[in-house]
């Protein structure tokens, strides 16, 4: 690896636009030396097909506090979801980590999204009349984005929304980068732990239909049936410990990504309201609108990191074991090579295999919740304010700093 | 068109069926994808061919 070493995050000149490294990056250095902001060192992988062979290589997964592996935070700043933190218990590889997968995957599947459909288009109806009973100008994020994910991914946990303020803090310390100290992540991460805990001991007590109470059924069924009794084929049911880190890890995840993803897609495209107009007249867009959203936002965060616990070769270079890599998912998503017309948005592109869930077997499990939610705001954000505009201007919009997971912290809108 | 996926490598996005559901569907007792049709009539198949593309663990696989 040579050439100079890229000090991430990246800086931009405009809120929505991607950082100018990265053209040169995926041209001139697509194997590159990154400097985090722990003052660890890692590679930096911009290429679509880079990124894409190295997240879909089942040896090479996240790397956990176990591994020797390149820091993102600097020394306390770190969330469990920068640091891999021991303190969740979830199979994180192999055999283990498919039967997980399989256990809480089948919560998530389009069937059930679909069905799950016609309360999400309820609660954004809801939202956006609250919204506009306020008057304009509103924050989108506020209104909509922020409440209409963890509205939905309570109501799939069983969890009670009405504590949306303390698990958004409690998402935000699980995500920081640089935003919190060592001693209010803790605090946080603590909180976090007991809630779900307890929330885990309820559901056990009274059983409620929801996702955790199926599972925490699974799992006793498994444990009266003993060893012995164990069918055939049947799956071992959650450990408590393991239930806890399936509750926490979904209301992380079900919080900022889809709530960020909201207020990215519709500043973009109301950036360009030739876009949004465009959509107006022709809502049978709406599914590609979202992904190519998905695709175009430079926005995402962090990127994926990858320990390699053996060599790998990557452009024809050596990328020894024991080194850190960060999968640039945005940067790969811009990449020529894969997209033609990569920095305009089409928004009837198909397909559009972009890299915004991930790949491989750790990509994105609510990737149909997220898609749907997002399908559902923009149907009825152009059915229903088919003027809407951005009540500033974009340069104006200031991105959340701090965190693993890129946004916008305001999205201020007229209608 | 042929058409087959391999149950082991997918990893139940359901990328698929949203592309393409009247070809693709999920068990739900896992997630994994079943095949509704593996020989799918020419009006589905630019819808499979999306499908083919965007699954996240490159499950289907689609032969002339």
């Amino acid at each position: 690896m040579t050439g100079p070493v890229v000090r991430l995050p990246l800086p931009t000149e405009d809120p929505l636009a991607p950082p100018a490294a990265w053209e040169t990056l995926r041209r001139q250095c697509p194997v590159a030396r990154a400097a985090l902001p722990s003052g660890d060192s890692a590679v930096y992988l911009t290429r679509y097909d880079h990124v894409r062979q190295l997240l879909a290589d089942p040896r090479f997964v996240r790397p956990t506090e176990r591994d020797d592996a390149a820091r993102i935070a600097p020394e306390g700043a770190g969330g469990a979801a920068a640091t891999g933190s021991g303190t969740v218990a979830l199979p994180d590889r192999g055999e283990p980590h498919q039967r997980w997968r399989r256990q809480v995957g089948r919560y998530f599947t389009v069937k059930r999204m679909t069905a799950l459909r016609p309360g999400m288009v309820r609660l954004t109806e809801d939202l956006v009349d609250a919204m506009v009973t306020a008057g304009a100008p509103a924050d989108l994020r506020a209104a909509l984005g922020f409440p209409l994910p963890v509205y939905v991914i309570c109501d799939l946990l069983g969890i009670p929304a009405d504590d949306r303020d303390r698990f958004s803090h409690w998402s935000d310390a699980f995500l920081s980068v640089t935003r919190y100290t060592g001693e209010e992540i803790r605090t946080a991460h603590g909180e976090l732990v007991a809630y779900m805990s307890a929330h885990i001991d309820a559901k056990r007590a009274r059983p409620a239909g929801d996702l955790l109470s199926t599972l925490i059924e699974e799992s006793e069924a498994d444990e009266e049936a003993g060893e012995d009794g164990e069918e055939p084929g049947r799956e071992p049911g959650l450990s408590h410990d393991e239930l806890v880190a399936t509750g926490m890890g979904l209301l992380i995840a079900g919080h900022e990504t889809t709530a960020n993803m909201i207020g990215k897609m519709v500043a973009m495209l109301l950036d360009d309201r030739g876009r949004w107009e465009r959509l107006v007249k022709d809502p049978s867009l709406v599914r590609t609108a979202v992904e190519e959203s998905l695709r175009f936002d430079a926005n995402l965060g962090f990127g994926l990191r990858r320990y390699l616990g053996e060599d790998v070769e990557i452009d024809g270079r050596l990328v020894p074991a024991g080194s850190t890599v960060v999968c640039s998912m945005p940067a790969a998503n811009r990449d020529e090579r894969a997209f033609a017309g990569a920095d305009d948005t089409d928004l009837g592109r198909s397909p559009n295999p972009h890299l915004t869930f991930g790949v491989g077997p750790h990509s994105c499990l609510g990737q149909a919740l997220a898609r749907t939610e997002l399908q559902v705001v923009l149907e009825t954000l152009l059915g229903r304010l088919p003027t809407l505009r951005l009540a500033v201007p974009v340069e104006e919009l200031r991105k959340t700093e701090g965190l693993l997971v890129g946004g916008l912290s305001e999205v201020p809108v007229a209608w | 068109m042929k058409l087959s996926v391999d149950e082991e490598r997918c990893c139940g996005a359901g990328a698929c069926v949203l592309a393409a559901p009247e070809v693709f569907d999920q068990r739900d007792e896992d997630g994994v994808v079943t095949l509704l049709d593996s020989d799918p009539a020419e009006h589905r198949q630019n819808a499979v061919r999306e499908a083919a593309a965007v699954c996240p663990t490159a499950a289907i696989r689609v032969t002339a």
